[in-house]
């Protein structure tokens, strides 16, 4: 079947059989391969993109219901080549490690941002509740969307996180302030 | 000269976070196919006939592989990282549930699955051996028919430690307490599954693989020994790894059958296992039934400890550890206490289960041990009626013990244990704690605190005493400084989200008075690094990171007699500090690193034998392990009317030595903490007694969320490892294997009102319930 679908923008045409995932389509049509496949059930999240707007996951969802709709992934979140104060967020307070959950956990981030421009660190863990990350023990992950919140609304972002250091190892940077330049490359 | 230490942010987030991560199901070739793998529905069963005919004649499908098509090449069986063999298509029969049976290389993923329904095998099912504890049974199946001389289903006895010494002790003892308790089986689950994609080259006959692959160079090695192929026409890439944990060190069935259907087609072709493959068939971690006694003074000197171990491997001995410790590290079962004697035993066997054992950030075994002996403490505070702190306080290794060596061998390297320990109870505010716990339970509420002190030994290993398949746990690096002071530093372990693209830029910058952006990390690709033995164990740091720092100091050196060249002096007359070699006495007499390096590229006149230009190789052979320690608190809320828990904090203090990324370190830290926590509380490949699988998919194998995680409080201490060349320590699998008995005392500390002693992992709100009913549950085994 001929399916339209909207991403980041731009407007893609394809045959597709009827079956296909949304998640195939992206990957493996339209090769947006940053959002991820993690398991067939619903659970992990690692292939949360937007749909009209709204955070699905994007392997329960067929190609064929994207037609005629808007899909935004995690390469539609920079703009004009400016990261999303999400992408910085992670980027600056470590809240990724081996970054396969982090396209689903960045797009579900930057809906909450933008319902809620500053969540809790509680209202952020039950955000992002329905997505697994294997590395990080979800700590970092909060302080990044604090981070990026923080950043939205032009507030100081919030310092260095607090440990007991006991011994002779350098003081920790703490994450630099979002007034210096993205420099992560 | 600003220290290149500290924490900077990851030089690989840049395409992470924009979504330009390249792993290996992103890897797509010109004329790709794609595989899938049809898996035994039975766990042990005769294979009586697998009919291809209709598979065959799907449209899309380009090949069918079975285990008849691979012995034809003698590939149906590969050897294990255990010296046993593997099925990689079944021939005889299957053996587990989720066992690879047939092949078929199609030209989508979709038509590849459909054409997986069309290959029709009938099996006749035999008796299934889903408890490990019936294995030795005169009457249990025989799962090992393939071996010769198999009779029945024991792999191995093993033991260390002094039995007599120990048995003396537990003689003339005050007390001794025992307890049984499972580990059980659980999965590394990363959120990336295995897969590959396999291309051999049909004129050059080199063989490239995108692997999900935690060990390339190893993996390459191997698949030259088993494929017959050269190995200098084998280039393993390990792209971009979405979290190994252990998961990604073994090469798996589904690996070859992409070589092969990529000899057979002609064509680049792309396997990549579902959620519920990697579940069922990859390698699993723990399952380890162990019987723990430890022997005390009535006033709390802990003299010994016995350990008595069933260890479950699955239908294959696929466990991955130094081929001398087929328990692997266990027997540093004593964990950080002073004891006179140990001993322990281990026997292997086969169960009809999926095989595997060494695959979850345990230190080749060291969270068995941790587990069972900060069990057996918790078990013996009771029994003295003492504070758990204060009895691990007493029996800790004191500093000045330090290098320490352990009833069972270990050289314990350096530590300050007391000092962690105090700094977590501080922290936690424990003696407040415990009063607070005493007012909630005058008032029927139940929290508990459980602590836990943990010694790991990383870093494996000295070539003497350790190596896999008869390859040597060492490690190269090679680093090339370029004209204008610029480097690329090669090595042979690779990162699956440890960040080495940092640490290790950190690591030669600080050697060499660069910054680390000047220094580019080159890892996971046979072809352009070193050789060595990979990611795991906690070994990058300790190892690689030392290849590292090696390769940078002969650099050094070298730089010294070309700076001495330069500047018309003596290399002894030459002193390095801030950042350069200048004259001793004459700061202003200097070089920088970048100076010296085109120079070193130049016409220079350099003494006789030395050569030009800028760079060095080098191959680590660790003197010992590193042995990083940690002390553990967690509390928890306990709901007495449905037995759930909540974990309400978990202060954690790590000692690793030297960090030369704290933000790096401490994130590893953290992702352990939420592993201890899930192991702990909800993660559990359970079977039934038919074999069935019952945590294949993430509906049913459960993993903490944000939710399940308190915020992390972390501690510090930093005692330098001796013998490394920056003084680290390894850090990855410390809170993964030091934090679930922090949990689980805690649980039972909840419990003690109710008169529970011990019930094993997880502590899911049913186990509880079942415990506060004193009717115990096996958390490995459920009816059929």
């Amino acid at each position: 079947m001929q399916i339209t679908v909207t991403v980041n923008g731009t407007s893609y045409t394809r045959d597709v059989e009827a079956r296909l995932l949304l998640i195939h389509f992206l990957r493996d049509e339209l090769r947006l391969t940053g959002s991820h496949w993690g398991c067939d059930t619903s659970n992990c999240g690692a292939c949360v993109v937007w749909l009209d707007g709204t955070p699905v996951k994007s392997c329960t969802v067929l190609a064929a219901m994207a037609d005629g709709r808007q899909v935004r992934t995690v390469e539609g979140l920079a703009a004009a080549g400016q990261l999303d104060p999400v992408q910085r967020g992670f980027a600056e307070c470590h809240g990724l490690q081996c970054g396969f959950c982090t396209p689903g956990m960045m797009m579900t981030a930057r809906w909450l941002l933008d319902h809620n421009p500053a969540p809790t660190p509680a209202e952020i863990r039950e955000a992002l509740s329905g997505q697994l990350c294997r590395c990080t023990g979800y700590e970092n992950i909060v302080r990044s969307v604090l981070w990026a919140a923080a950043l939205v609304r032009g507030d100081d972002p919030p310092g260095p996180p607090a440990v007991r250091r006991l011994g002779g190892s350098p003081p920790a940077a703490g994450p630099p302030s979002p007034a210096k330049p993205e420099g992560a490359a | 000269m600003k220290s290149a230490y500290g924490s900077m942010r990851r030089k690989e987030d840049a395409r992470f976070v924009r979504g330009l991560g390249t792993f290996t199901d992103d890897v797509a070739l010109p004329g790709m196919l794609h595989g899938a793998i049809l898996r035994s529905p039975l766990a042990h069963a005769r294979i009586i006939s697998v009919d291809t005919a209709a598979a065959e004649a799907h449209p899309k499908v380009r090949a069918v592989i079975t285990g008849e098509t691979l012995e034809r090449r003698k590939l149906a069986w590969m050897p294990t990282l255990s010296r046993d063999v593997q099925a990689v298509l079944a021939t005889d029969k299957v053996r587990f549930q989720g066992q690879e049976v047939a092949f078929v290389v199609a030209e989508d993923a979709y038509a590849a699955r459909d054409a997986l329904e069309l290959i029709d095998v009938e099996y006749e099912p035999l008796p299934v051996l889903a408890d490990a504890t019936r294995a030795l049974d005169p009457d249990a199946p025989l799962i090992r028919d393939d071996l010769a001389g198999q009779r029945d289903n024991h792999i191995f006895d093993w033991s260390a430690g002094d039995q007599a010494a120990t048995d003396a002790v537990f003689a003339a003892a005050d007390v001794i307490v025992t307890q049984d308790m499972l580990y059980p089986r659980s999965h590394p689950a990363p959120l990336e599954t295995c897969g590959i994609v396999a291309d051999l080259d049909q004129v050059s006959g080199k063989l490239t693989l995108w692997s999900t692959s935690q060990a390339p160079h190893a993996h390459r090695t191997l698949y030259a020994l088993l494929a017959g192929l050269p190995e200098h026409k084998i280039r393993i890439i390990s792209p971009d790894i979405g979290g190994g944990f252990g998961n990604k060190v073994p090469i798996y069935p589904g690996y070859l059958c992409a070589v092969v259907g990529s000899m057979l087609t002609g064509k680049p072709v792309k396997w990549v296992e579902d959620r519920s493959e990697n579940l069922m068939s990859t390698a699993f971690a723990r399952d380890y039934h162990m019987h723990g006694e430890i022997a005390a003074t009535r006033d709390g000197r802990i003299l010994g400890l016995r350990a008595r171990v069933l260890a479950d491997h699955g239908a294959f001995n696929g466990s991955a550890q130094p081929t001398k410790f087929p328990a692997g590290f266990f027997h540093i079962f004593t964990g950080s206490y002073d004891l006179r004697a140990a001993y322990c035993e281990v026997t292997g066997v086969y169960t009809n289960k999926a095989p595997g054992g060494v695959a979850y950030s345990c230190s080749f075994r060291i969270a068995e041990g941790v587990y069972l002996v900060e069990r057996m403490v918790d078990l013996l505070a009771a029994e003295l009626a003492m504070d758990p702190a204060e009895l691990r306080m007493q029996n800790l290794i004191r500093p000045e013990q330090f290098p320490y060596t352990g009833p069972t061998g270990w050289e314990y390297d350096s530590g300050d244990y007391p000092r962690a320990l105090r700094l977590a109870l501080d922290m936690a505010g424990y003696d407040a704690l415990r009063r607070e716990q005493a007012e909630k339970r005058a008032r029927g509420e139940h929290m508990g605190i459980g602590l836990s002190f943990f010694t790991e030994g990383v870093g494996a290993g000295p070539r003497k005493h350790m190596d896999i398949l008869g390859l040597s746990m060492n490690d190269g690096a090679d680093l090339r400084v370029h004209p204008t002071g610029t480097a690329v530093l090669g090595i042979s372990c690779q990162t699956q989200g440890q960040g080495h693209e940092t640490t290790f830029a950190q690591l030669v910058a600080e050697e060499l008075g660069l910054s680390p952006d000047d220094v580019e990390v080159v890892h996971g690709d046979t072809d352009r690094t070193p050789f060595g033995l990979g990611t795991y164990g906690s070994r990058s740091t300790p190892v690689s990171g030392a290849a590292a720092v090696v390769a940078a100091r002969k650099v050094r050196e070298r730089a010294r007699i070309v700076a001495a060249a330069m500047l018309e002096a003596a290399p002894d007359d030459l002193e390095w500090d801030g950042g350069r070699w200048q004259v001793r006495g004459d700061p202003e007499q200097g070089r920088t690193i970048a100076e010296i390096a085109l120079a070193a590229h130049s016409g220079l006149d350099l003494p006789d034998g030395v050569d030009g230009h800028l760079d060095a190789g080098t191959v680590y052979n660790p003197p010992n392990l590193t042995y990083p320690y940690g002390a553990y608190i967690c509390v928890i809320d306990l709901d007495p009317g449905t037995g759930e828990v909540l974990v309400r904090r978990f202060v954690a203090v790590d000692d690793c030595g030297v960090r030369i990324n704290p933000m790096i370190v401490e994130g590893q830290v953290h992702g352990g903490l939420a592993d201890g926590v899930g192991m702990a509380l909800m993660q559990v490949i359970t079977y039934d007694t038919d074999g069935n699988c019952l945590g294949g998919s993430f509906m049913d194998y459960l993993l903490p969320t944000s939710l399940e995680c308190p915020s992390w409080e972390l501690g510090e201490t930093v005692t330098p490892c001796p013998h490394h060349p920056v003084g680290a320590k390894g850090v990855g699998e410390s809170a993964t294997v030091g934090s679930p008995a922090a949990v689980v005392n805690a649980v039972m500390d909840a419990l003690r009102p109710f008169g529970v002693r011990h019930a094993d992992m997880p502590l899911t709100p049913a186990n509880v319930w079942s415990a506060m009913q004193g009717r115990p549950v096996r958390t490995d085994l459920a009816a059929s």
